[in-house]
């Protein structure tokens, strides 16, 4: 399964699916990193809202790919975590999840403008 | 009583297995946040089958009766087994490249954990239960 990445300015959106097998995700977090270098993207918006599991798996990806969008210089917003994964990822233990995070896409657009033009 | 039998044999099956037991955690009327720990744990110990064993079969029962919601699963697989318990299931302690976070973040989430592990069989028994409303 391909996830789409779309380009808005110059910034990127992307909207996990449901059920993403480790392969997916992992072919994600690839198309990302090369979609940010070949577009020359500020900043990701990874839109999690279908996510109904986030395992330490998941997390990691999340988490790894938002660390090396840094490398290439562009900044990662996560939006549209589910009540029931933020309480999971919590009480599985520490730190799972340390993307900066914000409630819905919307949020997401503006936060990542933000850190965008901070820079 | 209600049982699913999973086989787990690939990647896809991890996604089998943890809709499998969302959906009986749902039909049962365990709440959202519940379905999810379950969905959850399953997913983190049908993975460590495939990561550590390549295959193993996922068995999740409803044994609820007139006062208590619960939800047994038991995780099986027959590979090399786990060397040191104790120290797996230390938070951040990995022998692959993970997080260290599978089966100590597993127990935190179920409210009761039991692992047996020799060489050839590794078993792990969850247990899911609230009182019905």
């Amino acid at each position: 399964m391909k996830i789409p990445i779309l380009k808005l300015g110059d910034t990127l959106l992307a909207s996990i699916p449901e059920d993403l097998t480790d392969e997916d995700a992992i072919h994600f977090q690839t198309d990302t990193l090369e979609k940010v270098k070949k577009t020359e993207a500020g900043g990701v918006v990874i839109d999690i809202t279908a996510l109904q599991v986030v395992d330490s798996f998941m997390a990691r990806v999340i988490n790894d790919t938002a660390n090396m969008a840094k490398l290439l210089g562009a900044e990662v917003v996560l939006c549209g975590m589910n009540p029931s994964v933020a309480i999971t990822l919590v009480e599985m233990g520490r730190e799972l999840i340390g993307v900066k995070a914000v409630l819905n896409l919307e949020q997401g657009m503006k936060a990542l403008r933000k850190l965008i033009d901070k820079k | 009583m209600n049982q699913i039998t999973v086989e787990i044999k690939d990647q896809k099956d991890i996604i089998t297995a943890r809709q499998a037991v969302r959906d009986m955690a749902r039909k049962l009327g365990l709440r959202l946040a519940d379905q999810t720990r379950l969905a959850t744990a399953i997913s983190e110990l049908t993975r460590n089958v495939i990561q550590y064993a390549g295959n193993g079969v996922c068995a999740i029962r409803d044994v609820s009766d007139a006062h208590v919601l619960r939800i047994v699963a038991v995780i099986e697989d027959f590979g090399p087994g786990i060397l040191d318990v104790e120290k797996a299931m230390t938070y951040g302690f990995s022998t692959s490249k993970g997080l260290g976070a599978g089966l100590p973040g597993s127990k935190s989430l179920v409210q009761e954990f039991d692992i047996q592990s020799k060489p050839g069989n590794t078993k792990v028994t969850i247990v899911v239960c609230r009182r019905r409303v």
